[in-house]
């Protein structure tokens, strides 16, 4: 899951970019709403954490703007500004959830994988396709029944697989979902983790389509 | 007395009184005048038509009353005048009834006054050589005071009579003309104790309208300055909640993590926040005091440079290489402000100062010297400030595009406020010769 932080304190940020982490989710931080919206811009995320109190302005002109041009990103506002008009002015910009400062790190993550999973037309906290369950919360998967443990890229890969089965994700659009910005891309990286998902979830599940990139194999007929 | 409508009150009757007084005075010594020569005249043409019926009878008797000598008929106007007629010789001739028989007058023409028997009479005299008579015609005085005392009753009783009535009137007058002062008062005392919303001033009278005005414009201010509370308490709140967030999200990373080098480096993450969140601390409690401050405080002779000094003494070495120079000519300058206010403005331009450059650099004290001003100057070679975000950065909490990153946005306040209150001006500019920020003191000495 890959996550826009608009957020102007240090050590906050910091501590968003390695406590979501921990919860499978790529980071990118900015601390202005001009580079929130340069980023939004060039950038698809699944979610955006936005501060409101920000240096050049309110984050909540950033979230007009943004709805504003259709962009359908689920939006959590994280700010202190925390008083019930103050939430009710934020949810009715376009917000989808409102955490006030400070909060819990939990809380937060299990938040965002709540609006990211709506936007991805989700009620269930599990995505289920061809015998493959997965569960965001845990960050593990369970194949026909037998709980598997993945590592944090694996997981991200295959949940970026499962998000819209059928559909292909090249090679590009999984390593958008790997690594933020200041992150180095090592090649063949995601090859590397396809490889070890099929050995552990099973040869069958993941298809490659050569030279464009791959997707849940669909239920055999 | 302290009521207005009481002292009004007391006002108008005086007045109205007063006038009424004199204005009898006037009716009464006019009246009396006046009755007194329409009197002497009517006493003059019946002393001169009895002397020319003398002349036409002969020197004739006129019957003596019975009843001379009686008493006085003071109320009754029907006889009003007596007369007698002398012989020049002194021979009472004759004299009319309720004349007295002692003579009237010794004079032998004109007007006199004389007193008989406790009575005093207005006498006219008027005698004829030829016919060897002189009458006296005698009017009593009494008569005219009770006739004058008649009229003037006349004119006061109906004064009396409206006396209440006016007193009433001036009473509900009063009540009706102070009406929008009470209508005022009851709406401001109606009023919620956060109410300002101006008073209207719509039906008001003019008289009252610049009370309303001065009181709508309290208003205003009080509501400002509340607002301006309101505003930095909420700003103070976000400032602290966001640096709280960091360190509870880092406290729950360094639980989470799973290996050493995440979990180090999120308790040194804390220690940042914890430092940054006690200047934080420092600072608001610093503004609050400010704000608190009358607006000049005690100044005393304090030496510049001592003070630099002493900043400079009590900061933590700073890890970076950051040279700072103090000019020696600040040493021996004495300025006149308070010791306390100025250490708080210089820590905070010199903390600014060095909190913004991110390479090595220096910092440099200096001064100059006018003919009506004395400057100190601090230099730094960070970045600067925008041109366009030099009038904001001495707003509270204002952190602008060349923020530091543990900056509160409160630092620049403080110095302005506590040079404001030290009698000194804060003047931002970037320098011309290198990148950098030159902020200077300024005391006006003329």
């Amino acid at each position: 899951m890959r996550i826009l932080v608009v957020e102007d304190d240090p050590v906050l940020s910091d501590g968003l970019k390695v406590g979501l982490g921990l919860y499978g989710a790529t980071l990118d931080i900015v601390s202005s709403c001009a580079d929130g919206s340069a980023a939004l811009a060039a950038d698809d995320f699944d979610a955006l954490v936005l501060d409101l109190m920000l240096p050049d302005g309110s984050g909540l002109d950033l979230l007009a703007a943004l709805r504003s041009r259709g962009d359908r990103t689920p939006v959590l506002l994280l700010t202190a500004l925390d008083e019930v008009a103050d939430r009710i002015r934020g949810l009715d910009a376009g917000a989808d959830d409102y955490l006030g400062k400070p909060f819990d790190l939990e809380e937060l993550a299990a938040r965002v994988r709540a609006i990211s999973r709506r936007q991805e037309g989700r009620a269930s906290p599990q995505a289920s396709y061809n015998g493959v369950t997965l569960h965001p919360a845990r960050l593990t998967v369970t194949v026909n029944g037998t709980d598997i443990s993945l590592s944090r890229r694996e997981f991200a890969v295959l949940a970026a697989l499962m998000n819209r089965p059928g559909t292909v994700l090249s090679k590009g659009d999984l390593e958008a979902k790997l690594y933020g910005w200041q992150e180095e891309v090592e090649s063949n990286t995601v090859e590397v983790h396809v490889h070890k998902l099929r050995i552990k979830i099973g040869r069958t599940k993941i298809e490659t389509l050569r030279g464009i990139g791959y997707r849940m194999r669909p239920v055999a007929p | 007395m302290n009521s207005l409508k009481g002292r009004l009150f007391l006002i108008l009757v005086t007045a109205t009184g007063l006038i009424w007084l004199t204005a009898t005075c006037w009716i009464y010594v006019g009246t009396t005048r006046e009755v007194e020569s329409v009197l002497d005249a009517r006493l003059q043409e019946a002393a001169r038509m009895v002397l020319s019926l003398a002349s036409a009878n002969g020197v004739g008797t006129i019957a003596k009353d019975g009843d001379a000598g009686q008493a006085p008929e003071m109320l009754n106007y029907e006889r009003q005048l007596s007369c007698q007629i002398w012989s020049l010789d002194g021979r009472l001739v004759a004299r009319s009834s309720g004349a007295p028989n002692e003579r009237f007058s010794d004079n032998s023409a004109g007007f006199s006054d004389r007193r008989i028997n406790g009575e005093t009479w207005r006498v006219f005299t008027t005698e004829d050589a030829g016919k060897g008579v002189r009458v006296l015609v005698g009017d009593r005085v009494g008569l005219r005071d009770h006739f004058v005392a008649e009229i003037m009753k006349g004119v006061l009783a109906p004064l009396a009579l409206t006396v209440p009535l006016l007193g009433f009137l001036i009473w509900a007058s009063l009540n009706r003309g102070l009406r929008p002062l009470r209508g005022l008062a009851d709406e401001l005392s109606r009023r919620n104790a956060d109410d300002m919303s101006p008073v209207e001033t719509g039906t008001m009278p003019d008289e009252i309208r610049p009370v309303i005005g001065s009181l709508n414009a309290l208003f205003t201010r009080v509501e400002d300055a509340l607002r301006h509370e309101r505003a930095i308490t909420a700003f103070a709140a976000h400032e602290l909640r966001t640096p709280l967030a960091g360190l509870r999200t880092q406290a729950q990373v360094a639980i989470a993590a799973r290996d050493e080098a995440t979990r180090s480096t999120a308790l040194r993450q804390i220690l940042v926040g914890v430092d940054r969140t006690t200047r934080l601390v420092r600072q608001l409690l610093a503004i609050a005091k400010l704000d608190s401050a009358p607006e000049t405080m005690p100044a005393n002779q304090v030496s510049i440079g001592g003070v630099i000094q002493e900043v400079i003494d009590a900061l933590p070495s700073p890890d970076r290489a950051v040279s700072v120079t103090v000019d020696s000519a600040l040493t021996n300058t004495m300025v006149t402000a308070n010791r306390e206010f100025l250490l708080l403005a210089v820590r905070n331009l010199h903390e600014n100062a060095a909190r913004h450059m991110p390479q090595p650099g220096a910092i440099r004290w200096s001064m100059a010297k006018e003919s009506d001003s004395l400057a100190v100057y601090v230099d730094d070679e960070g970045p600067g400030i925008p041109e366009d975000e030099i009038p904001l950065v001495t707003k509270r909490f204002y952190r602008g595009r060349n923020k530091s990153p543990l900056g509160s946005g409160l630092g620049l306040s403080i110095a302005d406020l506590a040079l404001r209150a030290s009698g000194a001006r804060l003047v931002l500019r970037n320098r011309s010769d290198t990148t950098g920020l030159r902020a200077q003191i300024v005391w006006k000495t003329a």
